[in-house]
């Protein structure tokens, strides 16, 4: 199954364990229970990891291919772990005509990305999405669950600019604090 | 059910109603009443610092006005709006409100008596003192019934819809006998408004006519077209008028069991949908015997998990059962064997949502709007390179050139119509003389386009119609679930024919295999996905045909829009040796200023962002897109 991520060391591989056993006793054993299963888990863990879907296939008693072939149809499923920072950026129609091709090059090339992807650094990753409706403001990306209109890319730097006085500030606090 | 329940059910509906308009007095009565604009396009445009704003300065003043956070409004191109209530004055709405402004109008309209006429869009009613939106030219044109709640209740508040007249026709509903029900939609003549148009009344009587136990009701809310924001603006400012026609529909084709499906790309639908359901649920107008009556029914919200295919019905019922979203063959339609293999009804949020107008007024009030083959009113989004973004509603019937230059204002900058895209990936293009065709199911199917849910793009002189078919290819091909071949390889087929164009690398001999293939793959698909997957090219080819034979023989973009094909220029002679405009803005470095002081762009570094170009002043206006990229001088 190509590009199931697992747990790098014992401690995530517990904290996996510990957090899809607890989902999954909010469930019954259902099948149609699985997306919503896999919902709650990405919410909790940000991705799919392996062990997570492993133990959801034994749960609800599908084979583990049943699992990977739902999670790896639909957009919203991811099997690598999230930045700190989420990155979507609209390609609907409307954000596309009004240059989000362009939006997406800029952002690709001050992340070193490409759509999809997580930063060395786990800071930002970046994706895009179909489309967010709200086509009036096109274009649009949405940071961090905050949908941001009319971004090209000038404002692409400003928002990188802002998430870096914040990282600054907050060195500062944690050195101060030392 | 007998009369005694009957009595009961409007007695406890009277009590809800009694009780909901005492809390609005309690509420809002006799004070100024705020009210934000803070759907996901206001908040886009800032609504939530708005609100802040308002909710900060009332504070600071110790006022009594509440602020409320309400839907969206329609005109999204003066987001953020918002409309303030004073006893003494009719509603007054407010457009492009920022922080400054809403400090302003604390402190001269709810304090003073200024109701700042420099910042006003218009008044919700007729008055003497402002221009009212039915002064508005393009207010003959519309007409609000779906939408007519959106951004003027508190879409949190349960009582809020009740006192504006909600729910009234779910309780007259449920002294009918549901046969009868089934009757006024049908004879209401209302059409599925997801796009097909199959007539809403038959479908339930199908439905309730087919044995078999359980029944389920769905809401499709899978808005995936990329362009249309009408279901996510009616779940965010009006949740209870769907859940409402729900409760009817259920109540027609008698089933208990209902779920309303709702895409993952709109968590604040989402959000919106919870809170009604909970309130209606504590409310008893729904779980067991709603209302006292003998009537069951409760609702599941289901999130989709983002896949455009879910859109069709059969698919979505596959992802409600946990499986991939794979569409069937049909028949058997759902109405025969659906969910769980039961009879099953998938209505659209639009179509539930109209329900309760018939319910409350009659078929005959329904049918008087619109034409005859399709009655009542169609909601459409408008985007792109519109002056008036935002939704409108209209009757059907209207031709696209009174909604795109009567409704929508025309196009901005002075630039020329080109195109109007029209139904997402399935529909088409269509060009300026197809403008006065009416808009119902069946013209604009004969036009090679189709309604679709609604989604409507406007395009410009600046849009190129290859790079538009290119890009609702590469969504359709990226979408395709891959169950079926012709729509599995033929998208992929027409994708890289496509983006031959795009690049410049096309040959007149692709251009008839591609046309082929877009027939044969409209002919041979299983489901609507693919079979309409090849609107947009075969459309694009019927009208714009020159621009494909452009592309291909002189490798231009008469649109200067294909990357590929264009490259920026700095006109010597119009550049302006002072300014730096474009060396400053340039993301990548790329211009640089020769001996004279004139700027010039390495083609190397360049990336085509645009920025340049925004960049250098109005009055020198030196930087120009050319095409093909030879035609930039040797510098």
């Amino acid at each position: 199954m190509a590009g199931v991520e697992k747990a790098r060391n014992a401690e995530e591989r517990e904290h996996i364990e510990q957090e899809t056993s607890r989902v999954l006793k909010g469930f019954g054993r259902k099948r149609q229970n699985l997306i919503p299963v896999l919902q709650k888990v990405q919410e909790c863990l940000g991705y799919l990891p392996g062990e997570a879907m492993t133990m959801i296939a034994d749960y609800l008693d599908i084979p583990d291919i049943d699992v990977y072939g739902v999670v790896t149809f639909y957009n919203q499923f991811r099997l690598n772990p999230p930045g700190k920072h989420s990155i979507r950026v609209c390609l609907g129609t409307a954000c596309h005509m009004k240059g989000g091709y362009i939006t997406l090059d800029a952002w690709k090339r001050r992340l070193d990305i490409g759509p999809g992807e997580t930063t060395a650094d786990r800071e930002f990753d970046l994706d895009t999405v179909a489309c967010v409706g709200c086509c009036t403001m096109a274009p649009v990306t949405v940071v961090d669950e905050k949908p941001e209109g009319k971004v090209e890319p000038t404002k692409v730097d400003g928002i990188l600019a802002a998430f870096e006085r914040e990282r600054e500030a907050g060195g500062k606090e944690t050195s101060d604090n030392d | 059910m007998t009369t005694t329940e009957r009595t009961a059910v409007a007695g406890k509906f009277r009590e809800l109603k009694e009780r909901a308009e005492e809390h609005c007095r309690e509420r809002w009565g006799g004070r100024p009443v705020i009210m934000v604009g803070a759907a996901t396009c206001g908040r886009a445009a800032g609504a939530l610092d708005v609100l802040r704003a308002f909710e900060d300065e009332i504070r600071k003043h110790n006022l009594d006005c509440p602020v409320l956070e309400v839907g969206c409004m329609g005109h999204c191109y003066a987001e953020p709006l918002v409309i303030i209530s004073k006893p003494g004055y009719p509603p007054i709405c407010y457009g492009y409100v920022n922080e400054v402004i809403a400090e302003r109008l604390v402190r001269e309209f709810i304090i003073g008596d200024n109701p700042c006429p420099e910042f006003v869009i218009a008044a919700l009613e007729a008055n003497d003192m402002l221009p009212s939106f039915d002064d508005f030219p393009r207010a003959q044109y519309e007409k609000k019934t779906i939408l007519q709640n959106c951004g003027r209740i508190d879409p949190a508040d349960i009582e809020h819809y009740i006192a504006s007249g909600g729910y009234a026709a779910m309780a007259k509903t449920l002294e009918m006998a549901p046969e009868a029900v089934i009757d006024e939609v049908t004879n209401a003549g209302l059409r599925g408004r997801g796009g097909a148009g199959f007539p809403t009344g038959r479908k339930w009587r199908y439905c309730r006519d087919t044995p078999g136990r359980p029944k389920y009701l769905i809401c499709n809310a899978d808005e995936g077209d990329p362009g249309a924001f009408m279901d996510r603006s009616i779940l965010e400012s009006d949740p209870h008028s769907v859940i409402e026609g729900l409760i009817i529909a259920a109540y027609a084709i008698g089933t208990r069991h209902g779920y309303i499906y709702v895409r993952a790309e709109y968590p604040l639908a989402v959000e919106r949908v919870e809170t009604a359901l909970k309130q209606a649920k504590k409310a008893n107008l729904l779980g067991r015997n709603i209302l006292g009556s003998d009537f069951t029914f409760d609702i599941t919200l289901f999130r989709g998990s983002g896949a455009f295919v879910c859109g069709e019905e059969t698919a979505l019922i596959a992802s409600i059962e946990g499986m991939a979203g794979l569409p069937r063959y049909r028949p058997p339609y759902p109405s025969s064997r659906g969910l769980h293999g039961k009879p099953t009804v998938v209505n659209n949020v639009k179509t539930l949502a109209c329900v309760r107008h018939i319910m409350n007024d009659g078929a005959e009030s329904f049918r008087s709007t619109g034409t005859a083959d399709s009655p009542g009113t169609a909601v459409f989004a408008l985007a792109g390179k519109i002056v008036n973004t935002g939704l409108v509603e209209v009757p059907m019937g209207t031709t696209l050139r009174n909604i795109i230059f009567d409704v929508g204002s025309g196009i901005p900058h002075g630039r020329k119509f080109k195109a109007v895209q029209i139904g997402g990936p399935s529909g088409g293009c269509l060009p300026e003389s197809a403008l006065d065709l009416p808009v119902d199911f069946d013209s604009l199917r004969e036009a090679g386009a189709m309604m679709g849910s609604g989604g409507m793009v406007v395009l410009d002189e600046d849009d190129c119609m290859v790079e538009i078919a290119r890009y609702f290819l590469e969504f359709t091909q990226h979408e395709s679930c891959g169950k079926c071949t012709f729509c599995r390889l033929g998208t992929r087929q027409m994708l890289e024919v496509l983006t031959d164009f795009t690049l410049g690398q096309g040959t007149i001999e692709d251009l008839d295999n591609l046309e082929k293939l877009a027939e044969e793959v409209r002919d041979g698909s299983l489901c609507q996905l693919g079979r309409t997957a090849p609107n947009p090219i075969l459309t694009t080819l019927r009208y714009f045909r020159d621009e494909y034979l452009e592309h291909i023989e002189l490798g231009r973009c008469p649109a200067l829009m294909c990357m590929h094909l264009i490259a920026y220029y700095i006109l010597p002679d119009k550049c302006e040796r002072s300014c730096d405009a474009c060396i400053g803005t340039c993301t990548v470095e790329a211009i640089t200023s020769n001996k004279k002081r004139i700027k010039v762009i390495d083609q190397e570094k360049c990336v085509k962002c645009n920025t340049c170009l925004t960049a250098c002043p109005p009055q020198y206006n030196a930087i120009v897109k050319l095409s093909p990229p030879s035609e930039v001088p040797e510098q």
